[in-house]
């Protein structure tokens, strides 16, 4: 489906994830957190950029995988995005939600 | 005279070995394979021994009953794979080389990988059954059990066969309402995921039998560590679940070999091609089973499938063919619900688990996501099927490596 985010129309998914990258911008990311009661600062922009980074290298996402990635531990990772971390900062990057493989 | 080396006489090595054994001519080709252990265990079996259903001795058999003539078994521990030098190292000294190897060293649970899971209460009230000792122990113990708080908890993804913790609380339910003492013991199912399953229509129906067997669920729980005084587990948000018995699943891993030899990941999974199954670091190595980080599960059937696309890949590769890109992440998985039902899934990367008959289009026998007995006694019959088909390479009647779309009921 289309929604409007920050002025921009882009297509995602029932659960609210971009489906289509080339959509994002760091507006709609920004806006995207204001959702999630979340003010993007430097540190969230740093997270933020790996996971997207990632993405783009086809490299699967977990919890584990972020806390050795040097850029964030896990501690700091729940506090900058509380609750379900990893959903929701991939939410705001506009990123696929992480399938955790099975 | 050539060599291939296949490390690991688990489920996919054995497999491999016989196939491979029928289709390489032995004038031109030797076959070794690697295992430190002497006994081959049917995992699926672990889930079982816990509730008194099965006894070790359905588990266990001799490790070299199970691979074929003409294939050299070497016991002993692998050291290391030098795989620019196409050799191999073990842990005695000695060395083997190799023109073609296939690593199929499984995936192993590492509790140490949390904070006091392995702690002074690891096999008192903190159990795992994903080993045989495990589950053995954790027999003992609910055969005394007298209730409580019961945490079913997987630590994190991916795992080998990722229904079987579900199995383990739903056997659960079962066995407890047959000593007559479910009123005594609460049962919670805590995932890191956020709902029952990965894939949504098989979560929807897994957490409807959930709520009828009442076992609660606790999602997105990531652990951080086991508190042994206060029996709690708290997660990265600190959020914290007590329990008077927890049984879990620790982190999965790739073999420490895999680490040693610089070519797995950061859980030791080996990078591998998703369609032809050729490792990332060398065109002469493949990877087969839990070993490899296929986006696929970690199950005893999806090495079956594997193992036929991967036999011919090797013969293309032997004589200069490109290989087949044609591994599609087909799992097939029996899901044991309790009180002699069972449900099956089939799916593969793309599609989905839906309901749908199996294995023929419109009349089954067995029902895809639904649960019936039917579905049970195929899975009681796996294990008959994994000793004296799965093991020696026999094809499946009737079910294809590659998923079927027919039968099933897509939106
Ligand atoms: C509780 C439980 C329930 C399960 N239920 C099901 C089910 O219902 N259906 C299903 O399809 N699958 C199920 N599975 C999964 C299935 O058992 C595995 O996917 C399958 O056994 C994988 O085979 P493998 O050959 O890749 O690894 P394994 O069978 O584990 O074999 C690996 C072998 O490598 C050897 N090895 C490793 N490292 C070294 C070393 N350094 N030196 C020497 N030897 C080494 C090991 O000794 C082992 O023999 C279950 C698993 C568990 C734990």
């Amino acid at each position: 489906m289309e929604k409007t985010i920050a002025g921009k129309a882009v297509a995602v998914n029932e659960e609210g994830y971009l489906t289509n990258f080339a959509q994002w911008e760091p507006r709609v990311g920004s806006e995207i957190a204001k959702e999630a009661n979340i003010d993007l600062s430097p540190r969230h922009w740093e997270v933020i950029n790996y996971l997207q980074g990632e993405f783009k290298n086809e490299s699967p996402l977990s919890i584990r995988k972020i806390g050795k990635s040097g850029v964030v531990d896990i501690k700091e990772f729940y506090q900058l995005f509380p609750n379900a971390p990893l959903k929701t900062s991939s939410k705001i990057a506009g990123i696929p939600k992480p399938a955790s493989c099975i | 005279m050539k060599k291939l080396i296949i490390l690991g006489a688990g489920t996919s090595g054995t497999m491999m070995a016989n196939h491979l054994q029928h289709h390489l001519k032995n004038s031109e080709w030797s076959i070794d394979i690697i295992d430190e252990r002497e006994e081959h265990h049917y995992q699926p079996g672990y889930l079982f021994l816990p509730f008194d259903i099965y006894t070790p001795e359905d588990i266990i058999k001799n490790i070299k009953d199970f691979i074929p003539k003409g294939v050299n078994l070497i016991q002993g521990k692998i050291d290391k794979i030098n795989h620019n030098e196409n050799m191999i190292s073990m842990a005695d000294g000695s060395k083997n080389e190799y023109d073609i190897l296939i690593i199929a060293t499984g995936a192993k649970i590492a509790p140490e990988e949390v904070e006091g899971m392995k702690g002074s209460e690891w096999q008192k009230s903190v159990f795992d059954f994903y080993t045989f000792e495990g589950a053995l122990a954790l027999r003992n113990k609910l055969r005394e059990w007298e209730g409580g708080r019961l945490l079913v908890h997987i630590t994190e993804m991916p795992i080998k066969c990722p229904v079987a913790p579900l199995e383990f609380a739903f056997l659960a339910d079962s066995f407890f309402n047959h000593k007559t003492m479910r009123d005594k013991v609460e049962i919670t199912f805590v995932t890191p995921l956020s709902g029952a399953f990965t894939k949504p229509k098989a979560t929807e129906a897994l957490e409807h039998l959930l709520n009828e067997k009442d076992i609660n669920i606790e999602s997105d729980f990531a652990i951080e560590s086991v508190d042994n005084e206060n029996k709690k587990i708290i997660d990265y948000g600190g959020r914290e679940i007590p329990f008077d018995l927890l049984v879990t699943i620790p982190t999965n891993k790739g073999d420490e070999v895999i680490a040693r030899s610089g070519i797995g990941d950061e859980l030791n999974f080996i990078p591998t091609d998703k369609a032809t199954l050729q490792s990332k670091a060398q065109k002469n190595i493949f990877v087969i089973g839990d070993a490899s980080n296929l986006p696929a599960s970690k199950a005893g059937s999806v090495a079956h499938f594997e193992a036929e696309i991967l036999t011919e890949n090797i013969l293309n590769f032997i004589s200069g063919k490109p290989l087949n890109e044609t591994f599609d992440g087909h799992a097939n998985c029996f899901i044991e619900t309790g009180n002699g039902k069972a449900l099956l899934i089939d799916f593969n990367y793309t599609h989905e688990p839906v309901e749908g008959t199996f294995p023929f289009p419109g009349i089954g026998p067995l029902r895809l996501l639904k649960e019936t007995r039917m579905n049970h006694m195929g899975k009681l019959a796996f294990r008959w099927i994994y000793w004296n088909m799965l093991l020696k390479g026999t094809h499946l009647p009737f079910v294809s490596s590659q998923m079927q779309e027919s039968g099933k009921h897509f939106d």
